[in-house]
């Protein structure tokens, strides 16, 4: 390893810290408008939403075996399976579907 | 004194119980990185440090690729910042969220932690998240990333492709079971998600939008249906109150 890939990795590493670390550290009161709180209460199923649509896709070999575990998530989810349950479903679903298509 | 002591062990085991399906989902991604970043020409020592130091994909990720086009300092600094801006809003959330007894030295620590799947995992928990159930919850998941990071780098391909392939929705697959039973539960909330994923889906698609970096467009779906949803059906808790 030389000193500019050592350097690039510490450079990528400090910056990443300090975007998670800032707001936890100092925001140390709670926020008082109603529609800031609000806002940060949406955040977290904006964001995993719009991680998972479409891109869910496109994380297996195929869409079609993606759909098929797609659907089978949305089933158990519905049911208020426990995550790893899900998410070990979708991938059994996945893995099956891909010796047929 | 035994009961606190019980207390944080459940919480513990608590946090470790949620951190095993993140840890088996970065097992297979890490275990891509790693591949990705042996091909590229990047040594195993390296590729493990930047797992371990970095603890995001995305962002390491490019990080990477930057290294392989011998960028600048600054252009590395400014890209992994705006793919990994997200996390400020994360940290932002967690902040109104965690237990208000959570030291300077703890928050110091869990902040490193902060990944979507883990913040999603600790801001689904009906009680406050603290920094034990937040060790907990983060030391499976951060030893499958450098875990896999190893084997893919080390190893090349250790699982069959088939196994990887199925393994590659395990993320997803968690991410829909932690926004589906709040959405059932809460229309507010299914309109955001739905707003977030047809944005996505805009930025995705749409080819005028199409060049649209990761880290902006997740920012972009995420502020935009987090705001018009908070404009909409503000949510008007007591919580914040009585905690002033």
């Amino acid at each position: 390893m030389n000193r500019y890939v050592f350097t690039a990795i510490a450079v990528m590493a400090v910056v990443t810290y300090l975007i998670r670390m800032l707001p936890l550290t100092l925001m140390r009161r709670k926020i008082k408008s109603v529609f800031l709180r609000s806002v940060l209460a949406y955040v977290p199923y904006a964001v995993l939403t719009a991680m998972t649509v479409p891109f869910i896709l496109y994380s297996t070999a195929s869409p079609i075996s993606a759909a098929l575990g797609l659907a089978a998530a949305l089933v158990l989810s519905l049911r208020e399976q426990s995550l790893i349950t899900v998410a070990l479903g979708a991938s059994a679903v996945v893995f099956l579907a891909e010796f047929f298509v | 004194m035994s009961e606190e002591k019980t207390g944080a062990a459940a919480d513990f085991a608590e946090g470790l119980r949620g951190g095993i399906p993140i840890a088996l989902g970065y097992l297979s991604v890490s275990f891509a990185y790693g591949i990705m970043a042996q091909t590229g020409g990047l040594d195993l020592f390296s590729t493990v440090l930047i797992s371990m130091t970095n603890l995001t994909s995305a962002g390491q990720l490019a990080g990477t690729q930057l290294i392989f086009d011998a960028a600048s300092y600054m252009e590395i600094a400014v890209t992994t910042f705006v793919i990994n801006l997200r996390y400020m809003l994360m940290s932002l959330s967690l902040s109104q969220r965690v237990d208000e007894k959570m030291t300077l030295w703890q928050r110091l620590l869990v902040s490193f932690g902060i990944t979507d799947e883990i913040f999603a995992v600790s801001y689904q928990r009906k009680r406050p998240p603290n920094a034990i159930y937040m060790f907990g919850l983060i030391l499976l998941p951060y030893i499958g990333w450098a875990l896999g990071t190893f084997l893919g780098s080390a190893a090349g391909y250790i699982m069959p492709e088939r196994v990887r392939s199925a393994l590659g929705i395990a993320i997803y697959g968690m991410f829909v079971a932690i926004v589906v039973p709040v959405c059932k539960r809460d229309k507010a909330c299914l309109f955001v998600a739905v707003l977030a994923g047809a944005v996505s889906c805009c930025l995705k698609y749409i080819p005028l939008f199409s060049a649209t970096p990761q880290g902006w467009a997740i920012i972009i779906c995420a502020v935009s249906a987090s705001v018009i949803g908070a404009l909409l059906f503000p949510i008007d808790d007591k919580e914040g109150e009585g905690e002033r």
